[in-house]
């Protein structure tokens, strides 16, 4: 907890900066360390386990029930459709078997955030 | 296949609403059986009593390493002491169970008096009190080893679930039953038939799920990840935690009704108990 908030802090305190600079559009503030954060809570079991189900690059020991993760930004038209699907799948497929991350609350909002801006990246 | 899955899912909700006359439970064995068939068109039925060892390969020879000295053996041979032992009244199972010991394939069977699904550990445990002997726990412990003496000496009997047509009491357990199979449960939102009817051959991590067809044939096991035996209802128990459901009690009424109506699924079956799993 103490550790997302921080985190969270941080991330505001860069999107305020990169507003002000207006160097870099609000969509990119995702930099490394979210991505990277994100990344440890797809891999981690008792978190994401994304790869419990989905083979994704960097992951090992990956199932195969679910499709591959790649080419994320040409299947999913924004960040904010992936973030609907992650956190619900059974709304797009009822018999889908991937847990409802946000529904069901496994992921908080924030972790589910993190776990986009990764999977957005592959 | 998508056809016949999405069938089969009809027949639950169908069946979980309202336990009408459409949806008999051989209807539902035939599909279910059907549904294996399909998937793995080189897999005898005979096989799948082996559970996922039927088909995977890689697992298969380490589970045949294993079962050369097999690990439950020293149950067997304490199940026996057990059986044989006269309780503290002078009197054995024997006495309650003039069949046996090889009676594990006339189990689930409906007990009309008491309106209910009895099982192999709960009808031991009753002729144990009725000898003033102390019940034996349901998961874990020596239940396994009389159950594994008995699953032993019943080995090539076949499954033979049967739901009696004069108590509409015993198709209700059934429907229940059914119906447990098919709910997703637990905060990861997981039913039964996901995992092992749905995406059976699948693999999870590197764990191949194996198919629900043949899961009650071999009970009770000795399982690597335990380091010992356990009941069917210990492994559904885990099959729950997994998803982060709240478990039900072993031998209460949901686990009695799962079992009924997963063992029928396997009607025609031999039993292989007990058995040897990772």
């Amino acid at each position: 907890m103490t550790m997302s908030t921080k985190l969270l802090g941080i991330t505001s305190a860069g999107v305020l900066l990169a507003g002000q600079l207006a160097l870099v559009p609000v969509a990119s503030a995702a930099g490394p360390s979210m991505v990277e954060e994100g990344k440890n809570i797809a891999f981690t079991r008792k978190k994401g386990n994304c790869l419990a189900c989905h083979i994704m690059a960097g992951g090992k020991a990956a199932g195969n029930i679910a499709p591959p993760l790649g080419a994320m930004q040409s299947r999913f038209k924004s960040k904010a459709e992936l973030k609907a699907q992650i956190a619900d799948a059974t709304v797009k497929n009822p018999e889908t078997s991937m847990p409802p991350f946000g529904r069901h609350k496994i992921l908080s909002d924030t972790e589910i955030d993190k776990v986009v801006d990764f999977v957005w990246s592959l | 296949m998508k056809h016949l899955l999405k069938k089969i899912a009809m027949l639950a909700v169908a069946g979980g609403i309202a336990a009408s006359a459409q949806a008999s439970p051989e209807a539902d064995r035939e599909a279910f059986q059907n549904f294996y068939k399909n998937r793995f068109t080189n897999v005898p039925m005979e096989e799948y009593p082996n559970g996922v060892y039927s088909i995977d390969p890689v697992g298969r020879e380490n589970w045949e390493a294993i079962e050369e000295f097999s690990p439950y053996e020293t149950f067997i041979d304490d199940g026996q002491e057990m059986w044989e032992k006269p309780f503290a009244n002078g009197k054995t199972y024997k006495d309650c169970f003039a069949d046996g010991p090889a009676i594990a394939g006339i189990y689930p069977l409906w007990d009309k008096k008491n309106g209910m699904v009895m099982t192999l550990p709960l009808a031991l445990n009753k002729c144990r009190e009725a000898n003033g002997e102390k019940p034996l726990k349901y998961k874990k412990g020596a239940i396994n080893a009389i159950t594994s003496y008995i699953a032993f000496a019943s080995r090539g009997q076949k499954t033979n679930v049967i739901i009696p047509k004069d108590d509409p009491r015993a198709l209700e357990a059934y429907e229940k039953g059914k119906k447990f199979y098919y709910t997703r449960r637990g905060q990861l939102n997981f039913s039964c038939a996901n995992c092992h009817l749905q995406n059976a051959g699948m693999s999870i991590r590197s764990e191949v799920l194996g198919p629900a067809l043949g899961h009650t044939t071999h009970f009770p096991i000795y399982r690597s990840k335990w380091g010992g035996m356990g009941t069917l209802h210990r492994r559904v128990t885990g099959c729950n935690k997994q998803v982060r459901a709240k478990p039900f009690k072993a031998q209460g009424e949901q686990y009695r009704n799962l079992e009924y109506f997963l063992t029928y699924m396997s009607n025609g079956l031999e039993l292989n108990g007990p058995g040897a799993r990772k």
